[in-house]
């Protein structure tokens, strides 16, 4: 099997505030293999935009981020920053929730795709304009000429949030990390944007989706990664995920949400208690208050991830067999 | 359904909290304020310390000025008659802080009303509220101050009631501005649909949320105030004699610059310590009031 | 038959949107545009509908915090018109809402115990302390909130327990009528979970009527009896909840329906290939000027007439309403 295009080894983010050190990563590890679309799930406080963030060197001035993550070989928070230059905008792009915050309000939409690569002079000005026309075309946006010359209010969300797209697949990237990008949509123009992405997939770019979303993972992953509190507490193939998850926060968010496609339920399964804040720290599993299984030693040792197959867990007493909890 | 989140006993104490937390880690700001209430502590006790009544010319000296000194009892030395002066600048003081405090809760308390009904009413009724603020801006402020003091002659009320007048205006620019954002809250809209009169949001939901820029801005008005004061005494608009503030003993100093140092340095040397201190503890308060906290 | 609590007829609210230089004509908003509404007493209504389509309009419309331009509100049976105080007083005290912003909903100066009472004070005018403060520790109680959290702020508190707050403010002097506006879109799913059952929990409990105002049709289609479909400010379809979901009429109810991703891998991709074509509009460029169907340039079934004649909204006869011209002829929904 190839190498992993993206490998993150214990990585941890930490962020100084007034009240501390707060902990938002701890100690994950995780890969991305090329052509493999990712999808990290988690609510808030696990961590998972820190996670990309701090391995992009996004960090905000008062996050610091620790271990090891590695690009096609090449390590990016190591001591060289060139690597991080060179990695960065052009091999991996990144994605963000809101177009209205990614895209420059003053600038037109062709101004700043050209810009992405004329930066980096990557390319001429004359193929700047051509290569935007083919993102734009990549990404379906309707009319595209007329869309370099527009600003980014005139555009529609679902607009934007292509424009966005487009921007990151501009440099021909091999690996695109979006961070929830389809939250802020309508559900009719979401469909469209996972097609985007679902097509640059096939054509071989590899793909990190950050959503809590568990309709549009399951629509558009390979594999999928669920955090919580800071770690990662589960990783499998996607059909393992949905039919028969191990940890029992993933069953319980399976079961809490509502769907279009199975008989009503009377009630719905909620989990009990909240999400800990970040930063929280606490002996043992930091599902175990929540966890309807949770047990002695759920609360005093914290489970470790252990491989199974196709699959990681970090629990005591992994479900069995099609989410039932024991 | 159970309680699903155990409460911890105490509560942080709520936003003043937070914001009482704040100012006492910042040094500066915690320096000032205690500096501040020396010299209110001095101006207030200081004419009760020494013998010398504010106007009791000391004949005993020749020449009636005399510089500093701890043997004759002056210890700030004494004007071109003969008068104590540190009887004198505490007194005057008390006089430019009352000023300065009576003017700016003039201000605050005008300046809070109008602002926060402009802004949370809006519309046309915000627009004639603000013409009103722009045109009075406009006027020419010393021109105004003398005028009143030419028809009601020169007063200490009249004063600050002049300066106050004058004060609100930015108060409420800044207070207008703060209530058209909250106007758009869902807290004021939650407000609304409970039925309460709109005397009421103003009062119990708009007021308290700007109470933080208020209490920051009258802070930094309080010297700009002292100052106006100073200004006016300086040319002789002020308080008249026997009361006298720190403006005048600088501009009575002024004059006697060169034979007489000490009459302008010791009040000057008051008054710029009180500005300081206060403009210190001002961006202190800005600081911890900041509604944008880590 | 229930008694009617809300009766609204004709509903037209309009921004002025300033356009076309200076001196060309004021161009004018429509976002919500003849709307008729009924919600009788313990019945649940969600209104759904994608950015643009007036629903949260309509919401503040039926709490009369914007002006009308055009309809009536009724309240068992009485007008309520924004500048008759006793109109306005009489439906305040018993239609109450819940907005999205947990956090933002409540006054950041007040504990919870104070924005809580202050809704018993201005609605039931109850003064006395101590009866105040039993029936806001009750009432939180109700909510699943730990009475101790009475002297908390809102930033102290997470969004889940923030919107719990705004329900027992909400609910505290026994309303009949719960506006809940994208009331659990703001939070993590597995809270999400909680708070729609405990508002299935308070409506079973209370006989509380619900308007449920969503784009999250899951979570419309677990609390709704009824489902109002709206498309730039009218409305398109409007059905009991087993007959929207199963076998949607409606060309845009269809769309929207398909559209929606199901957390099941083996579903496979998502068919959109109900939209004509890929232009997604700005609504702002349709909205109120469309002299035709609102959904006609979108739609794969539309043709001239569609284009120029408004559609009215028919009874299908078992209790539907839909507004196309053709919703006889549609193929069944594959």
């Amino acid at each position: 099997m190839a190498a992993p295009l993206l490998e993150i080894r214990n990585l941890s983010v930490e962020f100084a505030t007034p009240r501390g050190m707060v902990h938002a990563v701890r100690d994950v590890s995780l890969d991305v293999r090329r052509g493999e679309c990712l999808a990290i799930v988690g609510e808030s406080g696990s961590g998972k935009s820190q996670l990309f963030l701090g391995s992009l060197g996004l960090l905000a001035a008062r996050g610091s981020a620790c271990g090891a993550v590695r690009f096609d070989g090449r390590e990016l928070l190591g001591p060289d920053p060139a690597a991080l230059r060179d990695v960065r905008g052009t091999r991996v792009a990144m994605v963000f929730q809101d177009p209205m915050n990614s895209l420059t309000p003053h600038l037109t939409i062709g101004r700043q795709l050209s810009e992405v690569v004329l930066d980096r002079r990557l390319l001429g000005v004359e193929e700047a304009r051509a290569r935007s026309l083919e993102v734009l075309r990549a990404v379906r946006m309707p009319d595209s000429e007329a869309q370099l010359r527009r600003y980014p209010h005139e555009l529609s969300g679902g607009q934007r949030q292509r424009a966005a797209i487009a921007m990151a697949l501009m440099t021909r990237p091999d690996l695109i990390v979006a961070d929830e990008p389809t939250t802020a949509l309508d559900v009719t123009v979401q469909a469209q944007v996972l097609d985007v992405l679902r097509e640059a997939r096939d054509r071989g770019l590899a793909l990190v989706l950050i959503t809590h979303d568990l309709g549009v993972v399951a629509g558009i992953a390979d594999r999928v990664a669920v955090m919580y509190a800071g770690r990662v507490v589960e990783s499998a193939p996607v059909r393992d995920i949905f039919t028969a998850p191990a940890h029992p926060y993933t069953a319980a968010l399976l079961a809490s949400v509502p769907r279009l496609d199975t008989p009503l339920a009377g009630r719905l399964a909620s989990i009990d208690g909240q999400p800990p804040p970040p930063g929280e720290e606490r002996a043992g599993c930091a599902f175990a208050p929540r966890c309807p299984a949770a047990s002695d030693p759920c609360r005093a040792v914290r489970p470790e991830l252990r491989s199974a197959g196709k699959r990681d867990v970090a629990c005591h007493a992994p479900l069995v067999r099609a989410g039932a909890p024991p | 359904m159970a309680g699903s989140i155990p409460a911890s006993a105490t509560t942080d104490g709520g936003l003043w909290a937070d914001a009482r937390r704040r100012l006492r880690a910042n040094r500066a700001a915690m320096a000032s304020a205690a500096f501040v209430v020396l010299l209110v502590v001095a101006a207030l006790l200081g004419p009760m310390v020494n013998p010398y009544a504010i106007d009791h010319v000391d004949w005993t000296l020749s020449p009636l000025a005399s510089p500093p000194s701890f043997d004759n009892g002056h210890w700030f030395g004494t004007d071109s008659n003969g008068r104590d002066l540190f009887v004198r600048v505490w007194s005057g003081t008390q006089v430019s802080l009352l000023v300065a405090l009576l003017a700016t809760a003039v201000s605050v308390v005008i300046g809070v009303a109008w602002g926060a009904t402009a802004g949370y009413l809006g519309g046309r009724i915000d627009g004639w509220m603000m013409r009103v603020v722009d045109v009075l801006y406009a006027l020419p402020y010393m021109f105004f101050v003398i005028i009143l003091t030419v028809v009601f002659g020169r007063s200490l009320w009249l004063i600050f009631l002049a300066i106050g007048a004058v004060g609100w205006l930015t108060m409420a620019r800044i207070v207008r501005g703060q209530a058209l954002a909250l106007r758009q809250r869902e807290f004021v809209a939650a407000a609304v649909t409970l039925g309460l009169p709109t005397h009421r949001i103003i009062v119990r939901h708009i007021v308290p949320n700007v109470l933080g820029t208020v209490i920051v801005y009258a802070t930094l008005t309080v010297p700009q105030v002292i100052l106006l004061e100073s200004f006016l005494s300086f040319l002789g608009l002020g308080v008249q004699e026997p009361l006298t503030s720190l403006g005048r003993l600088v501009a009575e100093g002024t004059l006697e610059m060169e034979t007489a140092p000490w009459q302008l340095l010791v009040p000057s040397a008051v008054l710029a310590a009180l500005l300081l201190a206060l403009n210190f503890l001002g961006d202190g308060l800005r600081d911890a009031l900041d509604p944008r906290q880590a | 038959m229930n008694e009617r609590l809300l009766q609204v007829r004709g509903l037209t609210v309009c921004f002025p949107v300033r356009r076309d230089g200076l001196l060309g004509p004021r161009r004018v908003l429509t976002a919500v545009d003849g709307v008729d509404l009924d919600v009788a007493v313990g019945q649940s209504i969600g209104i759904v509908g994608e950015s643009g389509c007036g629903k949260s309009t309509l919401a503040r419309a039926i709490l009369a915090l914007v002006k009308l331009q055009a309809g009536t509100i009724d309240w068992r049976g009485r007008t309520v018109r924004l500048d008759d105080a006793a109109s306005l007083k009489r439906m305040r005290r018993e239609l109450q809402v819940v907005f999205q912003d947990p956090v933002g909903s409540l006054d950041p100066r007040m504990s919870v115990g104070e924005s809580v009472a202050e809704a018993l004070v201005a609605l039931e005018g109850v003064h006395d302390r101590t009866v105040a403060d039993a029936r806001v520790a009750a009432t939180l109680a109700e909510v699943g909130l730990d009475a101790a959290l009475c002297a908390r702020y809102p930033h102290e508190l997470s969004g889940g327990q923030c919107q719990r707050v705004a329900i027992a403010r909400a609910i505290v002097a026994r309303p009949r009528l719960l506006v809940c506006d994208e009331a659990v879109s703001a939070l993590d799913v597995s809270v999400q979970a909680q708070i729609v059952n405990l508002l299935s929990e308070l409506r079973r409990r209370h006989g509380l009527a619900l308007l449920f105002i969503s784009h999250n049709l899951a979570v419309v289609r677990h609390l709704c009896d009824e489902v109002v479909v709206l498309y730039l400010g009218r409305v398109v379809e409007r059905a009991p909840r087993a007959a929207i979901f199963a076998a949607p009429r409606h060309p845009y109810t269809r769309a929207l329906l398909a559209a929606v991703p199901h957390p099941d891998p083996n579903a496979g991709t998502l068919v959109v290939a109900t939209m004509a074509n890929d232009a997604d509009l700005a609504p702002a460029q349709v909205a109120g000027d469309a002299a035709g169907c609102a959904y006609s340039a979108r739609c794969p079934f539309a043709d001239a007439t569609c284009r120029t004649q408004r559609p009215r909204l028919e009874d299908t006869g078992d209790g539907q309403l839909i507004a196309c011209h053709h919703w006889r002829s549609l193929p069944p929904r594959s």
